[in-house]
């Protein structure tokens, strides 16, 4: 593996690797000094055009561990605010002498771009609304630990603005090729327009799959999706598609409740609902330093044993 | 003996048929077609076509405004180049042309350069589909194309006012980029399988079909000449074949980039592939190609719009719309449709001259090649094999998609008026 820019790039195998990777890391993470020599030499920067808290924090954190030289590369402020392109600030970070690039932009394909300027590894850290690998490998590692015996056969449903998600695209596509059976569930004008590249049933009936689900996975509704005319109300919505007290309850027992972050509360997810015993929100985030260890070391280690 | 020129031993091509002759031109015009004719200069045209200059309804010159990415100059070297001898200039430069004066100076300029430049002139003050530009001024100076190219005429009012006023002026023809605006909003590629799979906002193919339908309603009720610019989808072919059908007085061209390219070719997220329509679907591209070979489809245009590099180099979703396509039209018309036998060589040569030459009231252009005719020519070597380098383009931008494909046909000679523009596939100026 060169670059992460898709989860395209993993297939089964690939994605199984990562997650087997991810576990070990994981073990890292919970030493009394979580720190492995793994990429001692390397530089990381991340390269965000676009705000995120969580995940350049998850991933600053996880070049840390591995003890990577880590830089930001601050957008605001930046010569990008004075006007400079994308292709001379990239390739001025190179001649910095950086090893990978984490990559956030609010355009789709920028990554792919990014490689074909740079000779540094690239990781999509999410690209507009075409895809966020890593958080597809963090889905995926909560939900083989709680599950214990893979993702094989497991109902899955995504719901909510699956059309606009890059979250969306990246899990379902990972969720597929893990062998779980994924819908997508929401209003369809939050629906995909095609089926291609949604491995999964599009569009379901909410209340019919409840009782049949291993896990139900909610996405952020946003504000100003109605005034897009894409939804009437978030009253509405909730209505019609939130996960609420009264949905959860008609849930098996060991439904698994996820959420990317960051939530809505009442509006996708009832609050007692996000906090309730089925709800793997909080490990979702514990997971994502992990997976992002074991993306960097994949792309950057040298092949010695982590351990 | 005055100069005179001989355009030897072609295969001679224009709307009366084919016939091996030779050409023979004095002081610019064409004086006799025939065997065995001698002038004090000679073009050898053995093994090639010669055909009535082309003509492009659809040039993004650049200039005024953006002279970074293209100028009168270079984009008439660039148009002979490609074997083409008239081009109608786009009005969305900046100033827009919707002011004599600024289309009377890309005139002028227009006269001193490699090929005939026509202007087409806005339909709205500075493109805002608001208020009518001044119309009949314009007219004046020749301008029969009108058109708020890279924006629709969203507005069915102001579009419906522009045909009655048009109505009014010998020979024009309003010209429409069909793409609703509020269907667009955000949309950077075809909606569709690849917009799906690339998470790139699309512009869905009823932006363009749902527009052509009202804009036929329109010219039915006004009577006055509706042209649709790049039509790119198959639902907007089939309805305006029904509106031909129907005796309605609608045309409309197609770019090469839309016989010739699909959405899939967006996979790379480079802009290159990004321009407005965008690149439809295999289906569309069959339906285009359709109704280029049975004749609802009138022209072949280029949308020849050029780019500065680092203006492509931005992300997708931020870059311009647009490609270059004057040195690779014929090229491509010939490789894509006339070679694989979808197109005659001849209906092809009437969708680069005679059919877009009538739509814009060049009867200099378009043929026949005849005495008495304007000497304006275009020789093809439908056998030369070549490889498009960006780099070598005469075009000031090198925004091509088309970097190292293998095209087979190019014009070899190019006649302006009587003087050899292009000799050998060499600009002469």
């Amino acid at each position: 593996m060169r670059h992460l820019l898709s989860v395209d790039d993993l297939g089964r195998d690939g994605l199984e690797e990562l997650l087997d990777l991810g576990e070990s890391f994981l073990e890292v993470t919970r030493r009394d000094i979580p720190k492995v020599p793994a990429l001692r030499g390397k530089t990381v920067v991340s390269l965000f055009y676009e705000d995120s808290t969580r995940t350049r924090l998850s991933f600053e954190t996880a070049a840390k561990r591995l003890s990577a030289d880590t830089m930001a590369f601050s957008v605001s402020g930046s010569s990008v605010a004075k006007g400079e392109s994308l292709r001379d600030t990239v390739q001025t970070i190179e001649a910095m002498g950086v090893d990978a690039i984490v990559v956030r932009h609010r355009s789709a394909g920028v990554p792919h771009r990014v490689t074909t300027w740079v000779d540094a590894a690239v990781v999509n850290a999410g690209d507009g609304r075409h895809e966020h690998p890593t958080q597809a490998l963090l889905d995926a590692l909560t939900l083989r630990r709680h599950r214990g015996t893979g993702l094989d056969g497991a109902r899955i449903a995504i719901i909510g603005d699956i059309r606009h998600s890059r979250v969306a695209r990246s899990t379902t596509k990972a969720f597929a090729a893990l062998g779980a059976d994924v819908t997508l569930v929401a209003p369809p004008t939050m629906l995909p327009e095609a089926e291609a590249g949604w491995p999964a049933t599009i569009g379901g009936d909410l209340d019919d799959l409840l009782p049949t689900l291993d896990v139900v996975y909610l996405l952020r509704i946003q504000h100003e999706r109605q005034d897009a005319a894409l939804l009437p109300s978030l009253r509405e919505y909730t209505m019609r598609y939130g996960l609420t007290r009264e949905r959860a309850a008609r849930l098996k027992p060991d439904t698994l409740i996820m959420h990317p972050g960051p939530m809505n509360r009442g509006v996708e997810i009832a609050a007692e609902v996000a906090e309730g015993p089925a709800s793997v929100i909080t490990e979702q985030v514990a997971n994502g330093v992990a997976v992002r260890m074991a993306v960097l070391y994949q792309l950057l280690g040298s092949g010695a044993t982590v351990a | 003996m005055p100069d005179s020129l001989v355009v030897r031993g072609g295969r001679v091509l224009d709307g009366t048929g084919e016939r091996t002759a030779d050409v023979l031109v004095e002081d610019g015009v064409v004086t006799a077609v025939g065997a065995g004719l001698s002038g004090t200069r000679t073009l050898d045209a053995a093994g090639c076509v010669v055909t009535p200059g082309l003509v492009d309804l659809h040039t993004h010159l650049r200039e005024p405004g953006h002279e970074e990415a293209e100028t009168i100059e270079t984009g008439a070297r660039a148009a002979s180049l490609g074997g083409f001898t008239a081009v109608v200039a786009m009005p969305n430069t900046d100033p827009a042309l919707d002011d004599p004066a600024v289309v009377a100076a890309v005139l002028a300029a227009g006269a001193k350069s490699v090929c005939d430049v026509h202007v087409a002139g806005c339909i709205t003050k500075a493109r805002a589909g608001v208020e009518l530009a001044p119309m009949g001024e314009l007219h004046e100076l020749g301008v029969r194309l009108f058109t708020d190219d890279g924006a629709c005429v969203e507005s069915a009012a102001v579009m419906r006012r522009a045909l009655e006023y048009a109505g009014s002026l010998p020979g024009a023809v309003v010209a429409q980029h069909a793409e609703d605006p509020q269907l667009c909003a955000g949309g950077h590629m075809h909606e569709g399988e690849w917009s799906s799979r690339l998470g790139i906002p699309g512009r869905p193919a009823v932006a363009e079909s749902s527009i052509v339908a009202r804009d036929c309603l329109l010219a039915e009720l006004t009577g006055t000449p509706v042209h649709f610019l790049h039509v790119s989808t198959a639902a907007a072919v089939a309805t305006i074949a029904d509106a031909k059908r129907r005796g309605l007085p609608v045309t409309a061209e197609a770019a090469p980039h839309h016989f010739t390219l699909t959405d899939a070719d967006c996979a790379t997220f480079d802009p290159l592939f990004k321009v407005h329509p965008p690149l439809r679907s295999a289906t569309d591209v069959d339906a285009i190609r359709r109704g280029l070979a049975d004749g609802t489809i009138d022209a072949i245009a280029t949308d020849h719009a050029p780019h500065a590099a680092e203006t492509k180099e931005k992300p997708f979703e931020e870059a311009p719309p647009g490609m270059l396509g004057l040195e690779t039209a014929l090229g491509l018309t010939l490789t894509e449709l006339v070679e694989p036998g979808r197109l005659p060589l001849a209906d092809a040569i009437a969708l680069l001259s005679s059919r877009p030459a009538a739509i814009a009231g060049l009867a200099d252009h378009g043929g026949p090649i005849a005495p008495g005719r304007p000497a304006h020519l275009c020789v093809i070597d439908p056998a030369a094999t070549w490889t498009v380098d960006p780099a070598r383009l005469a075009s000031r931008a090198r925004n091509t998609p088309y970097g190292g494909r293998t095209l087979t046909g190019r014009a070899r000679h190019t006649v302006l008026a009587g003087e050899p523009v292009v000799v050998d596939g060499e600009a002469q100026r």
